[in-house]
């Protein structure tokens, strides 16, 4: 293997029709359509799907793990947001 | 006059042999591809071909009707009964020369495939069919691999126009027709290559023109692997091939 400096791209799968694409993983590749096909024989060569989305990782904004408090911890104690009071009704079915 | 069931088992053997040992050159790659990511479409690709080469040369034995199944054909022949073309037996030389060659054999592979989708014998007919599906995605790898080679740096246009030079002479073999083609394309069972020659050469050389390459402008072709002709690399792949056939033979694991 030698040193590359191919970009670096996130995959993402949607596993079936009706369904949202999810992060798989991630791979090296020259460009959009190379990274689209290198992603179908890592990622999806057992039938794992029926879309790919492929993301440069450069264009991915991420949290800062030292802003965890700041950001999430307020949520901890805010159980009202929860929408677990309510009573569905049976006919609704799967919400 | 050569009876149709011995015609068409030379014919399969040809389908056959060129899937196994095209098969064969892209599985040495594994672990040795420039990248991961390419290892596994290198060995994707392989393991493509050797399950078309097990198809076909499973029905070979069936129609020969004398006991041989897929791994006595694909194992325990000598070098002069192999059919396949010389292209797919060259050394796999470097990656420019092994995304070329997928390229030629894919694309002219699939569209004969394609063609004999509408075999009259349904078990060619269903392995053909099966096949382009796959095959379509290896000209579709190796034609956008061609175009960033070709189209890319000095070196990689220099080695991918060499790798296009030397693997030339070696496609006319995949036009070629004998008695055996006749023979079965007389019965609507085989397809005559000349029909999907014009598609081929058009996206060919779409492909050729993106990637600032040159087709050469030779019309001499090398020939004979069809009738057991072969190159001395052959004879060096078999010896891998065979080996734990030969040594420990029906062995299983």
């Amino acid at each position: 293997m030698t040193e590359t400096s191919w970009p670096l791209w996130e995959v993402f799968i949607r596993t079936r029709n009706g369904g949202s694409h999810r992060h798989v993983g991630s791979l090296h590749a020259v460009d959009a359509t190379m990274a689209l096909h290198h992603a179908r024989d890592a990622y999806a060569r057992r039938g794992e799907g029926v879309s790919i989305w492929v993301v440069p990782s450069a264009a991915i904004t991420a949290s800062d793990p030292g802003d965890r408090d700041l950001l999430f911890e307020p949520a901890a104690s805010k159980i009202y947001r929860h929408p677990t009071f309510y009573e569905v009704p049976d006919d609704v079915g799967h919400m | 006059m050569l009876g149709s069931s011995s015609a068409l088992f030379i014919y399969l053997l040809r389908l056959g042999d060129n899937a196994l040992m095209l098969g064969h050159r892209l599985s040495e790659w594994c672990g040795h591809a420039p990248v991961l990511e390419e290892d596994l479409a290198l060995a994707n690709m392989g393991l493509d071909l050797i399950g078309q080469a097990r198809s076909f040369l499973t029905y070979a034995g069936e129609v020969e009707g004398k006991g041989r199944g897929e791994d006595a054909l694909a194992y325990l022949r000598e070098a002069g009964e192999y059919r396949n073309i010389l292209l797919v037996e060259l050394p796999r030389g470097d990656f420019a020369f092994t995304m070329v060659r997928q390229l030629l054999y894919a694309g002219l592979t699939q569209r004969l495939f394609e063609a004999l989708a509408a075999s009259r014998d349904s078990a060619l007919s269903g392995i053909a069919a099966k096949g382009a599906r796959e095959l379509a995605y290896h000209v579709r790898h190796a034609a956008e691999w061609t175009i960033r080679l070709g189209d890319g740096t000095e070196e990689s246009h220099r080695r991918t126009q060499l790798a296009l030079d030397e693997l030339w002479p070696y496609t006319g073999e995949m036009l070629e027709i004998d008695e055996v083609e006749h023979t079965l394309i007389e019965q609507h069972i085989a397809v005559d290559p000349a029909h999907v020659r014009p598609g081929w050469e058009q996206t060919l050389g779409e492909v050729i023109r993106q990637a600032t390459l040159q087709l050469p402008n030779q019309s001499w072709m090398q020939s004979g692997g069809r009738v057991g002709r072969h190159t001395e690399h052959l004879g060096h792949i078999l010896s891998e091939l065979q080996y734990l056939q030969r040594t420990y033979p029906d062995a299983k694991w």
